[in-house]
């Protein structure tokens, strides 16, 4: 099958692997027919994700027809399924608690030792990421072995597009996530940092939680215009002092929630971005989290910090008095997809979301290397690209 | 030196219990004793934590790990129990076969080789707690236990092993320490969670593509 493969910094080339087969019981087979760049992809890209190899298979967000199934899968043949980029057991204490993204028996007994010493605790198996969290072949291919097939792919049923049900395999439920960590109460002010994907779902998530105003900061106008159209209003940060700016827009009070949706590689050249970013370039595992610590300073007293950005390793100079003098409240985490699947995908169904507005290109899966460079050097073009294996070259 | 339990001056009354049957509690106290008078740093009475958290490592230290499992403790016993069991899920055990209380062990070590492990079980109590020490006649000294208690708030099962490794001279006790001193830490961590794995999901996660 041809894969989109990982061989280091900004090199990634779609070459051929070997077909998968059923490994384990609970597995499936899916032939896929959409897949998408993530902004989690970026990270792995940049080089900033520790625990890449070279020949790594990456993709995350993925959907497909199932052509074969292990003897304890309960998928059938010919099913269209999306595919959670969370790998889950559905038996462990964190499955049965909802924590999807926290499974035990995900991660490989191997690999669960690479992340343990760094986090404290083995993290769960993902497709297509770090062999910190199983080093599992993503989903930029022509196939996936997906295991557990019997709890996390959700049945798409017939008359919905591919392009409507793909960002439920992640940025959907994650912008989802974003606005329930942000604990939103109705009227709430609600600033979002970043209007890439997730940005924008976490804003069209907030006002449907009932956010009175939602404040989008980003610098590529074409995504600021994309969260205005949202509803939401806009913070140019090249021009605009964020801080000030927040302030003035809520009242003096500051936002009663805020959200990084930028992760670990925010822009800018802000100092601590620039030091940041000096130390992630020589690989001591440092994260650039301007967007956070910005994200801190603003939220007003007793406020929610909902950070769905992707962090990896360390960080100095984070506000830590801010957090614990202004009494804050913080909810992260890689996202618990299989918790938000069904009730998403009724609202994609009932037409009350729509996930389309934010694709600005489609490829074909040989050309996913383009897709990348694009996504991440033409951000204000490139809002979100899929990449579909059976569609011909343009 | 049992392994079963981490001396310490006020151990629980079960725990307690459970040793007396073998009469094994004043072993454990001995030691306990003659472990402080060694190295007075080491004896904490205020501190619950196992020996192997300890951050002044002594030679003999057994290596063992701790992990929960949300299955009930007898379903857990009694497949661990069954030693033929244990292959599926500890890769350096190549098979176990059992003739009356002995089971002898087949273990692959570095470059190849094979080498037998010989083991009497020396204490059982059903649902509960499985101790075993290595027969004279074994190519590896070595003793262990598996302890199974009920996890709180119905989280099913903590199941404890810990084993303890004496390597022998010659060519054989030099392979051994390879295969057992560098890393059974390593080996016994990687090894409870496939344990967990197969009991919980019922099959030990892989992110290979292909079988072979
Ligand atoms: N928690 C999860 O499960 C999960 C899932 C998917 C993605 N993510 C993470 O969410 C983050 C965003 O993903 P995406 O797909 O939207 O990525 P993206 O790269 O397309 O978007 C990031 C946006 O942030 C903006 N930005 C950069 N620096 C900024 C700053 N200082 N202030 C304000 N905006 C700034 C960029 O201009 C860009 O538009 C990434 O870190 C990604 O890894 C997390
Ligand atoms: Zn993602
Ligand atoms: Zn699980």
């Amino acid at each position: 099958m041809r894969a989109l493969t990982w061989h280091g910094k900004h090199d990634v080339r779609v070459e051929t692997h070997p077909d998968p087969e059923i490994v384990n019981p609970r597995d499936a087979i899916i032939e896929v027919t959409a897949t998408a760049i993530c902004g989690s992809d970026l990270h792995l890209y940049d080089g900033v994700i520790p625990g890449l190899m070279s020949g790594d298979i990456l993709g995350h967000e993925f959907m497909g027809r199932v052509v074969e199934t292990g003897p304890k899968s309960t998928l059938k043949k010919g099913q269209r399924v999306v595919v959670p980029f969370t790998i889950s057991c559905g038996k462990c204490f964190f499955c049965e608690h909802q924590l999807f993204s926290a499974c035990d028996n995900s991660n490989t007994a191997e690999k669960q030792d690479l992340s343990e010493p760094l986090y404290g605790h083995a993290v769960s198996g993902l497709f297509g990421y770090s062999h910190l969290t199983g080093g599992y072949p993503g989903g930029q291919a022509e196939y996936v072995r997906v295991p557990y097939s019997d709890v996390g792919p959700i049945v798409i049923p017939d008359g919905l597009e591919d392009e409507q049900v793909l960002f439920l395999s992640d940025i959907l439920p994650t912008g989802w996530m974003a606005a329930e960590n942000a604990g939103i109460e109705e009227g709430d002010t609600v600033a979002v940092w970043g209007c890439g994907p997730v940005g924008l779902f976490a804003i069209q998530s907030a006002l449907l939680m009932g956010a009175g105003k939602v404040i989008a900061i980003d610098e590529y106008p074409k995504r600021l215009a994309l969260a205005r159209k949202l509803g939401a209003e806009g913070i140019d940060f090249r021009r605009t002092k964020v801080l000030e700016a927040l302030m003035e827009m809520s009242g003096g009070l500051g936002p009663d929630a805020v959200i990084d949706a930028v992760g670990m590689e925010a822009h800018g050249f802000m100092p601590d971005t620039l030091m940041d970013n000096m130390k992630q370039r020589v690989g001591i595992g440092a994260d650039s989290a301007h967007a956070l610590r910005e994200a801190i300073l603003a939220v007003r007293k007793g406020g929610r910090v909902s950070v769905p950005g992707v962090y990896g390793g360390f960080l100095d100079k984070f506000p830590l008095g801010a957090l614990m003098e202004k009494g804050l409240t913080v909810k992260t985490g890689q996202t618990h997809v299989q918790r938000y699947t069904e009730e998403l995908l009724r609202r994609i169904g009932e037409g009350e979301i729509d996930t389309t507005f934010l694709i600005s290109h489609r490829l074909p899966l040989e050309e996913a290397a383009r897709g990348y460079e694009n996504f991440r050097f033409n951000q204000n073009e490139w809002t979100k690209v899929v990449l579909k294996p059976g569609m011909t070259g343009a | 030196m049992p392994l079963h339990r981490t001396p310490r001056t006020g151990p629980e009354p079960r725990t307690l219990a459970l040793l007396a049957g073998a009469g094994l509690a004043a072993g454990a106290a001995v030691w306990a004793v003659s472990r402080s008078r060694e190295n007075p740093v080491v004896f904490r009475p205020n501190d619950d934590a196992p020996d192997r958290a300890s951050r002044h490592p002594g030679g003999t230290m057994p290596v063992g790990r701790t992990i929960t499992i949300n299955r009930p403790r007898s379903e857990l016993f009694a497949f661990w129990r069954d030693f033929s069991n244990l292959p599926q899920f500890m890769e350096s055990v190549e098979h176990v076969t059992v003739v009356g209380d002995v089971s002898r062990w087949t273990l692959a070590a570095p470059f190849g080789r094979k080498v037998t492990l010989e083991t009497r079980i020396v204490e059982e109590v059903p649902d509960r707690l499985i101790a075993w020490r290595s027969t004279d006649g074994s190519d590896v000294r070595a003793e262990g236990a598996v302890t199974f208690r009920d996890a709180p708030a119905g989280r099913g099962t903590e199941v404890e092993a810990v084993v303890a490794y004496v390597p022998a001279g010659g060519e054989a006790g030099r392979l051994i320490a390879r295969l057992f001193r560098l890393v059974p830490a390593m080996q016994g961590r990687r090894e409870l969670r496939r344990f967990k794995m197969l009991m919980e999901a019922g099959e030990i996660a892989t992110s290979r593509n292909r079988k072979d």
